[in-house]
């Protein structure tokens, strides 16, 4: 292994998750798993520290610099550090006319931080979001990249940060 | 394949069913814009550059990715298709900079040449253009990464050419960039060849940045003198300098790819070490002198050491006329001492083989072969093209077998693999050829008798009586081997059973050429009878009185180097010729500054037997002059007879006969007969496995700078095992002393798990280890 810090090695749980998706695809096309690969590595480690995405790549046996690409390439991918909440604001076309312009704005203020920053206590990070696939619910925020909260005004975004700690 | 009828621009075309409209309009000639499109990769599609009109299509259609349907009426110069065009040169222009008179790529640059064409006169983007931070890809590549098109043509070279991807393009949308993975330098030994797929000037040379204008430089043709695939050059040349190298594209050779020893090579020549001046030791003291003066000096002096007693020595790197002239000069002498096989040390087939030794097909062959088993070969480092074409077979469901002394990646497929010490190499095949008799239920030859077939001997004879197309190589390990000979013996009867082609991997520009001019001790020129002499070992094994060195620099191009400075320092009399002094100064007493391939016509001949003659790019420097008008007038001075060539070409004439290609290729045979193998001992302490590093070949790749500051030439190490540095009581990255037959020396420990047990690999050929002894045998190694 390239990487012989022990702190960038998954745990056992991980790594079967990871062999679940490796098993998905021909034994010699191990690297179609990439996508999923990381986004097991995110959810144990938080972010995706480049030696982590060296690790995973090894792990797969493909190039460090092309799972750099997948995680560089979709934006639920974090390559920095981002804080317990990642709050991410769709800001695709139905979403700004439902209003998601003056939510960004709230946001911004009520945080003090702007998109791709992180509050200094580590509590909220704000990023910029591309369409999720409900505009019928525009506007709408996804926390943490699992749980979608739509329907949003500022007051249920007060709401849902003040229950975020 | 179906023929299919399809038109462009009005044009009735017939072009195969699977080609695209790019394919079928270079084939009618009509030239259609692009970047990413690249014939030797594969296609992206994502420059939009090709757009084209398609009658019936809903809207324009890449050129390069479109694949071509019966009836189907493309147009390439509508105004439909010039908008599309126009469009895309605006959005790539959109972020590219505008700094061409300060860009090396100006005046060779397809974007510059196609916004001519296809770009507006003005902008019509008034905001601020994207800015991307300049990337550090080591000594041979700059960068200029705001001016990147995102063709991703490097990206996609890495993948598939060099087999390495070691360049990506992270990021989406316009915050896209080619990078390497943290930081990271280039180290392919391929890496330079992005220069020219760049179709702007994102990448370019880094050792020829700002020196010259494209259009101050005259393109000359020549050959490269490294490897032996023998790549076709072009020289490009501003005021009797070599200024850069490029590839001229030659499809049966080096394609359109250039090694980065080929290409970067050139700076070795433009060094204050070139010898510009004849020069005599006399009385211990470096006088300069003429040529006539140096010469008559030279000649005097040849004629008062009796003939056997003088040895004549010439690196595989020197063009065939002047090692035809060298052998002539001695055997008309009255003396048959002549080689150039420095490094070899096993020169007994000497008199068992049947003619020249050389790679057994055509170059183009190795791109396409489904069988493969490669012994004693550093295939990437020694034969980076040939490498290549290797990888493209194995990409094509070729299994490439490998039997070697260390594991160096390939960056490809290996099929199965036998990595054992240097002195087991030959029983490691006989292990194969009896795997091979025995699957084949023919009887066990009598050399391989000792050999045993594990499961690896068998998994590789399983795939060599399979496929096609079968062959075995032997690399330059192999050929340098103590028991090169029994190796040769055995891999000829592995390709017998097997049935297949039998190459030898040639070590140098000229190994071929120099064995078919006579450059050797057995026999003359296209395997005439001559008079017989000592080989390389011999001459360097014990004094002679007098020695001719052609560009040899001993301690570094020889089997054994501290053997051949002691040979060369007891002699009387040395002649060196060389266009360097180097170290020389030391042990010569004749200084001869001769040409540099770039300075000399000359004729190289490539591990195929392909007769490559090239003519000189540049006048020679200072009083330089070409080696084989210099042997001319020695042999005229020492009153020989057949001295009277004027030009190089009647030198080639009088060597090779009227037809040199045809007269080479028929003494060429890798048949040897009458070998006998025996059982090796098993080996007691420690073994040495060297190579060769790949930027210390040769004189001008040692005093190219820019290759000196690659990876690839690295300070050597001493590389061994996990299990051995244990035993020994080391420490990884610490220090250890070794010793062979001369003095010890220091070197950093470095694990390499891949080697065999009991085994230290110590490179060879540089000047830190030409103190330690011979390339194999045994070696003792210390703590400090």
């Amino acid at each position: 292994m390239a990487n012989p810090d022990s702190s960038l090695r998954l745990s056992a749980e991980s790594l079967a998750l990871i062999d679940v998706e490796v098993a998905k695809y021909p034994p010699d096309q191990k690297q179609s798993a990439v996508m999923g690969a990381l986004r097991i590595a995110q959810t144990e480690k938080g972010w995706l520290k480049p030696d982590l995405i060296e690790y995973v790549a090894d792990y797969l046996g493909m190039p460090a610099i092309a799972a750099y690409e997948v995680a560089t390439f979709y934006n639920m991918y974090d390559t920095q550090s981002v804080g317990r909440h990642k709050i991410t604001l769709c800001t695709n076309l139905p979403c700004t006319l439902m209003g998601a312009g003056e939510l960004a704005e709230h946001l911004k203020n009520k945080l003090g931080i702007g998109f791709g920053e992180t509050t200094e206590d580590g509590r909220f990070t704000l990023k910029e979001g591309e369409c999720m696939g409900a505009c019928g619910d525009a506007p709408m925020c996804l926390h943490n990249n699992h749980k979608m909260h739509t329907h949003l005004t500022p007051e249920k975004v007060d709401e849902l940060l003040d229950k975020l700690k | 394949m179906a023929t299919l009828n399809i038109e462009i621009d009005g044009r009735a075309l017939q072009v195969e069913s699977g080609d695209t409209i790019m394919d079928a309009a270079n084939q009618a000639g009509i030239t259609i814009p692009h970047f990413c499109y690249h014939k030797k990769l594969s296609i992206a599609a994502n420059c939009r550059m090709c757009l084209v009109q398609v009658e019936k299509a809903p809207k324009p259609l890449p050129a390069c990715a479109t694949p071509v349907t019966d009836g189907m009426k493309v147009y390439t110069r509508s105004e439909y298709a010039i908008n599309a065009q126009k469009s895309v040169m605006e959005f790539l222009l959109i972020n590219h900079p505008l700094d061409c008179p300060i860009c090396d790529q100006g005046g060779e640059c397809t974007l510059q040449d196609l916004a001519v064409g296809y770009g507006g006169s003005s902008s019509r983007y008034q905001e601020i253009k994207r800015v991307v931070r300049d990337k550090n890809l080591g000594p041979l590549i700059a960068t200029d990464m705001t001016r990147c098109i995102h063709c991703s043509r490097c990206v996609r070279f890495g993948q598939e050419i060099a087999g390495v991807m070691e360049l990506g393009m992270p990021g989406r949308g316009e915050h896209t960039e080619v990078m390497p993975f943290l930081e990271s330098q280039v180290a392919s030994e391929l890496s330079g060849n992005v220069i020219d797929l760049c179709p702007v000037g994102a990448l370019t040379s880094k050792p020829f940045r700002y020196t010259a204008r494209s259009w101050e430089l005259s393109r000359r043709p020549s050959i490269s003198p490294h490897d032996s695939l023998g790549s076709n050059l072009e020289v490009h040349v501003k005021d009797n300098k070599v200024m850069r190298v490029l590839p001229r594209e030659n499809e049966d050779v080096n394609e359109c790819w250039l090694a980065d020893r080929d290409r970067f090579s050139y700076e070795g020549l433009n060094t204050a070490e070139r010898l510009t001046q004849p020069m005599v030791k006399y009385n211990g003291q470096w006088m300069e002198t003429t040529w006539q003066a140096a010469l008559e000096f030279v000649a005097d002096k040849l004629k008062t050491i009796p003939a056997e007693q003088i040895g004549a020595l010439s690196t595989p790197y020197r063009p065939a006329e002047e090692l035809f002239l060298l052998q002539k000069l001695m055997r008309g002498m009255g003396s048959g001492n002549v080689d150039h096989r420095l490094r070899q040390s096993d020169f007994s087939l000497d008199d068992k083989a049947h003619g020249g030794f050389w790679l057994g097909m055509p170059v183009t062959y190795m791109s396409r072969l489904n069988r493969m088993l490669v012994v004693g070969a550093n295939l990437r480092k020694d034969h980076p093209l040939m490498a290549h074409r290797i990888r493209e077979s194995v990409r094509w469901y070729g299994e490439l077998n490998l039997i070697n002394a260390h594991e160096d990646e390939f960056l490809g497929k290996v099929h199965a693999k036998r990595i054992v010490a240097p002195s087991q190499l030959a029983s490691t095949l006989a292990g194969v050829c009896r795997a091979l008799a025995e699957l084949k239920a023919l009887p066990v030859p009598d050399i391989a008798a000792h050999g045993v077939a594990d499961d690896t001997a068998r998994k590789m004879a399983d795939s060599l009586s399979g496929g096609e197309t079968r062959a075995v190589f032997l690399g330059n390990m192999a050929q340098h081997h103590p028991s090169y000979s029994q190796i040769h013996a055995l891999a000829q009867e592995v390709s017998r059973l097997a049935g297949a082609s039998f190459g030898v991997l040639g070590e140098a520009a000229n190994s071929v050429g120099a064995v078919a001019v006579g450059a050797i001790p057995g026999c003359g020129a296209l395997g005439q009878p001559a008079l017989k002499g000592l080989n390389a070992q011999q001459m360097l094994a014990q004094p002679l009185r007098a020695y001719l060195l052609l560009s040899v620099e001993a301690e570094l191009d020889t089997h054994d180097p501290v053997a051949a400075i002691a040979s060369i320092n007891a002699a009387e009399f040395v002649v060196m010729m060389s266009p360097y002094k180097g170290k020389s100064l030391d042990y010569a007493d004749v200084l001869l500054p001769i040409a540099p391939w770039t300075e000399t016509s000359g004729t190289f001949v490539n591990t195929e037997g392909r007769v490559q003659s090239f003519s000189a790019v540049v006048k020679p420097l200072g009083e330089t002059r070409p080696a084989w008008k210099v042997l001319r007038v020695l042999g005229n001075l020492l009153g020989l007879a057949g001295f009277e060539h004027n030009d190089s070409k009647e030198v080639l004439r009088d060597a090779l006969g009227d037809t040199p290609l045809g007269s080479v290729q028929a003494f060429l045979d890798n048949e040897v007969s009458g070998v006998k193998v025996e059982p090796p001992s098993p080996g007691e302490g420690l073994e040495r496995v060297a190579e060769v590093p790949i930027y210390q070949t040769d004189a001008v790749v040692r005093r190219s700078p820019s290759l000196q500051m690659t990876l690839d030439a690295s300070l050597p190490v001493a590389r061994m095992n996990s299990r051995l540095i244990a035993k020994l009581g080391l420490q990884e990255n610490g220090r250890v002393s070794v010793r062979q037959t001369a003095s010890a020396l220091t070197l950093k420990v470095q694990r390499d798990d891949f080697l065999p047990d009991n085994c230290v690999r110590v490179p060879s050929g540089h000047p830190l280890t030409a103190g330690l002894g011979p390339m194999f045998g045994p070696i003792t190694a210390e703590p400090v």
